[in-house]
């Protein structure tokens, strides 16, 4: 196998950018990495693939010097290092891409490039212009220029992203940590990233790639190390492995990556939107005449970059922001004006996107975010009175049909893994008697195990007859569960085009440009 | 460690470093006090004269339980608000409202039957506290003026508002000062007499009655659900259809009953009459005693205890100590120092913080502050 590898970066063979041996280390009650070894080569594109809670986290931790391994050793070029922070870590050439960009919107790009940055300032002023000069310099070297005096703020999200590759290059990083570098961005952006990720390996750079988007990893990696539970569980090169086989590893058990979705048996109109528009928190239109029928058993998509309208058509639907204009009906029921627990109570069930901050109550224990919805009623509580025992009953009901996987209803919900509390919330609004479900990104950042789970009970919900509502980032998951999808751009549904006969590329486009070039073969 | 213990770990450790720090204060200056070189020995004289102040002997638990019950009730009106996410400094201007408005009806009831005017009084003064706690309420939840501005700011108004009502339409006659006149019978009546102005009155059973009240309407209501809700994640509390407007009136007007009654205790209790220079810290002091209890009805009571009995220790530490009754201010303020400095406590008792290390009570005293209502 070293020797394909050496091959492929033209016969070279020196030492490894980076090694990490037998890097153990534990924290109460698990064993996050469990002698892990891992070598990246100069120039080479090294995919880290694992479930959540698969220990990659904690591992990038150790290389960043944010955690002291309790076994083990790193190794740069050759030479074994103590790693001490993350100044130290960067200072030997690694850097990191976070997943949530750590970038001052109102700064501009070479502010937020410098920020942190003491090297480049004078005693008193920051010198600003060989700064400018360098960042776009280093943007002609590698294929994406980007104005230094531009604020951040008003980038698109695939360009953020550049900005933060280009801190990372401007701090003369060799290794670069790309930690789920594609969970924001439209296809189209996907593949421009690639385009510049393969440019930086050219250059000899190492990429650490984290991600669990399996098709992403066969298409960019040169090399892909699978985690699970704290140890490595395999290696592979992209050409001599597939999705079911990275699946497979990575789950430890055989893994349907698409549910079998079965005929659907679309019914009477359960959800009607008629030239709907609401402001977004600014006051400013974000969703402007937008119109769509969704029957009750079947799934209607709304495909868009994050951004364009989605969140505040979603909110207005479920009754979390009053419409500005058209006309909500519920099964023919007028319900524009209807509030957030008039539409719970009309049996409308909401997946929040953010789960953290609108799903749950993350100090609250479990039993207690079970009954966020519906703690007013019968029987977990009369009048003022809350029947604690029924909520706990009703908590451990849950916890078992849902499979959430917690050692009580008793813990926090913030001590569940990102999973479980999608998990809890799903186990809360799918199980009850529910007339449409409206289900926003409910797998974002999910590993593949849960993401099956929810699919397959979105599957027996609109089986059961519910009208369902599914916004997603994901394309993928849009394909494959929709009936039909509309895509959104600039608060305009700007498509709808048929489910299963529906083309990735094609939507992409709509998505990134809402059709204004014409879409091949739309 | 038990899930009990733990929340204890940090107020007990800012208690006892106050202790230290007060001992090293206490030994600097103890030549002021003796006259005679440093008194190594003097921080433990002081502290065990506040211990027998406070709890050794009949007379000191009476006093404790006298000066326990306002910080009591102004401790929860602090507590209350900072479960729903809301700093209430206002306590002291409750308070005052509910002191002055029982000094008139006590005035004005002195000669009626005390089992009319006794109700009375204390009614009267957690409706005037109710209304002074619904204004800020109501300006946070329908204009988003901050509570922190408009309770200091209402705050200074109540001192205005006693200063006018007693040199004006209050000022008793008969009197050579501005003072309001006796409260009489609306007095409240005295429970237990331990001789030597060593007397318990009525005002002590409040907090016994308050105190599981609120950990009942807290952690067994709906409504205690829907105030810890909108304070936990105010985002979450309108997702699943609860008003937060309505929940921060609530909380901010059942403070202000808490305190208003903390008021009329004060004057019915305590002083009978209301003077146009009337102060008192306990509005404060509440703010301690809130955030020492955890903001915990529970947590209160004994915070509010052993506040209390700081105060009712003082007299006698001051007499056989020398030390001053200021002491016990210093006390206080150290405390409050390191529960809100909280790191350094963890750092000296080697606690590993629980999940995002502040304490809840203290970021919404942080977060608060800096005018944010909701975390980025």
């Amino acid at each position: 196998m070293a020797d394909d590898v050496a091959s492929a970066t033209g016969g070279r063979v020196t030492a490894p950018a980076l090694e990490m041996r037998g890097i153990t280390k534990s924290y109460p009650g698990v064993r996050a990495n469990d002698h892990i070894d891992l070598t990246v080569r100069p120039g080479e594109i090294h995919a880290l693939l694992g479930e959540n809670g698969a220990g990659k986290t904690t591992l990038m931790n150790v290389l960043y010097g944010l955690a002291v391994p309790d076994e083990g050793e790193i190794l740069l070029d050759g030479l074994p290092v103590r790693i001490a922070g993350p100044s130290d870590a960067i200072a030997r050439g690694i850097s990191m891409v976070h997943q949530h960009f750590m970038l001052v919107p109102v700064l501009t790009v070479a502010e937020n490039i410098q920020l942190g940055l003491e090297s480049m300032a004078g005693p008193v002023f920051i010198n600003r212009g060989a700064a400018a000069e360098k960042i776009r310099e280093l943007g002609r070297r590698f294929g994406f220029e980007v104005d230094p005096d531009e604020r951040v703020g008003r980038l698109s999200v695939g360009w953020q992203q550049r900005v933060e590759i280009l801190k990372a290059l401007y701090r003369d990083a060799r290794i670069l940590v790309l930690d789920e570098p594609t969970a924001v961005l439209t296809p189209q952006e996907t593949s421009e990233i690639f385009a510049v990720l393969r440019r930086l390996r050219d250059e000899g750079h190492s990429i650490i790639f984290i991600s669990h988007k399996l098709y992403e990893v066969l298409e960019i990696a040169d090399r892909i190390t699978v985690i699970r539970r704290g140890r490595v569980v395999g290696e592979r090169l992209p050409g001599e492995t597939n999705e079911y086989d990275l699946a497979e590893l990575m789950v430890g058990r055989q893994v349907q990556l698409t549910v079998d979705r079965g005929e659907s048996h679309p019914g009477e109109i359960v959800l009607s939107v008629s030239s709907l528009a609401a402001k977004n928190d600014r006051g400013r239109l974000a969703v402007e005449d937008v119109s769509f029928e969704v029957r009750a058993g079947e799934i209607f998509g709304i495909a868009g970059v994050a951004g364009n309208g989605q969140d505040e058509m979603v909110e207005a639907i479920v009754g979390l922001r009053s419409p500005s204009g058209g006309r909500i009906t519920l099964a023919g029921e007028d319900v524009s004006s209807a509030d957030a627990r008039g539409m719970h109570q009309r049996g409308v069930s909401f997946v929040p996107a953010d789960r953290q901050r609108f799903g749950l109550v993350l100090s609250y224990p479990v039993a207690d975010n079970i009954v966020l919805t519906d703690y007013y009623d019968p029987p977990y509580s009369s009048g003022l009175i809350m029947n604690q025992t029924a909520i706990r009953e009703r908590a451990e009901e849950a916890i078992e049909r849902f499979d959430v996987r917690t050692p009580s209803a008793s813990v926090s919900a913030g001590t569940l893994s990102g999973g479980n509390q999608q998990k809890l919330i799903v186990a809360r609004e799918f199980d009850r008697d529910v007339r449409l479900l409206v289900l926003d990104q409910p797998t974002r950042g999910l590993d593949v195990g849960s993401v099956e789970f929810i699919h397959r009970q979105a599957i027996a919900k609109r089986d059961a007859g519910t009208a369902i509502l599914l916004v997603s980032a994901e394309l993928d998951e849009l394909l494959e569960l929709s009936d039909r999808i509309g895509v959104m751009y600039r608060g305009k549904l700007v498509a709808v085009v048929d489910g299963p006969a529906a083309n990735r590329e094609d939507i992409g486009l709509l998505m990134a440009t809402g059709g204004t070039q014409p879409a091949q073969a739309a | 460690m038990s899930r009990y213990l733990r929340p204890l770990i940090v107020p007990a450790g800012a208690i006892a470093l106050s202790l230290v720090v007060g001992a090293i204060v206490i030994w600097l200056t103890s030549p002021l006090v003796t006259r005679g070189g440093f008194d190594l020995m003097l921080p433990f004289t002081t502290y065990w004269a506040l211990i027998r102040g406070s709890l050794l002997s009949v007379n000191a638990l009476v006093d404790t339980a006298v000066q326990a019950a306002p910080l009591i009730l102004v401790g929860l009106a602090v507590g209350l608000p900072f479960k729903a996410g809301l700093f209430n400094i206002g306590g002291q201007g409750q308070l005052l409202a509910g002191a002055v408005t029982a000094a008139a009806v006590g005035a004005m009831m002195s000669n009626s039957d005390p089992l009319v005017a006794v109700p009375a009084v204390l009614l009267v003064g957690m409706l005037a506290g109710a209304l002074y706690g619904f204004l800020p309420g109501f300006l946070k939840a329908y204009t988003g003026a901050h509570e922190v501005v408009t309770t200091i700011m209402l705050n200074y108004v109540g001192i205005q508002i006693v200063a006018w009502a007693i040199t004006g339409p209050l000022r008793d006659p008969a009197s050579s000062f501005a003072r309001s006149g006796d409260v009489g019978n609306a007095a409240l009546p005295a429970l237990f007499n331990a001789g030597g102005g060593h007397e318990a009155h009525l005002g002590i059973l409040l907090p016994v009655v308050a105190v599981p009240l609120l950990w009942w309407l807290l952690y067994r209501s709906t409504i205690g659900f829907e105030i810890r809700t909108v304070g936990a994640n105010p985002d979450a509390a309108r997702y699943a259809g609860m008003k937060p407007r309505r929940l921060v009136i609530f909380a901010m007007t059942l403070a202000g009953a808490l305190a208003g009654l903390a008021g009329s205790v004060q004057i019915a209790g305590e002083i009978h009459y209301m003077t146009a220079a009337y102060s008192t810290n306990i509005g404060f002091a509440a703010i301690t005693v809130a955030l020492l209890g955890r903001a915990h009805p529970i947590g209160i009571l004994f915070a509010g205890l052993l506040l209390g009995g700081m105060q009712a220790g003082a007299r006698l530490m001051q007499v056989e100590a020398g030390v001053p009754l200021q002491m016990v201010d210093l006390l206080q303020g150290v405390i409050l120092f390191f529960l809100t400095a909280e790191l350094i406590v963890r750092y000296v008792f080697r606690v590993r913080a629980q999940t995002g290390g502040l304490v809840e009570e203290v970021q919404t005293v942080t977060r608060t502050y800096g005018g944010q209502t909701t975390a980025p």
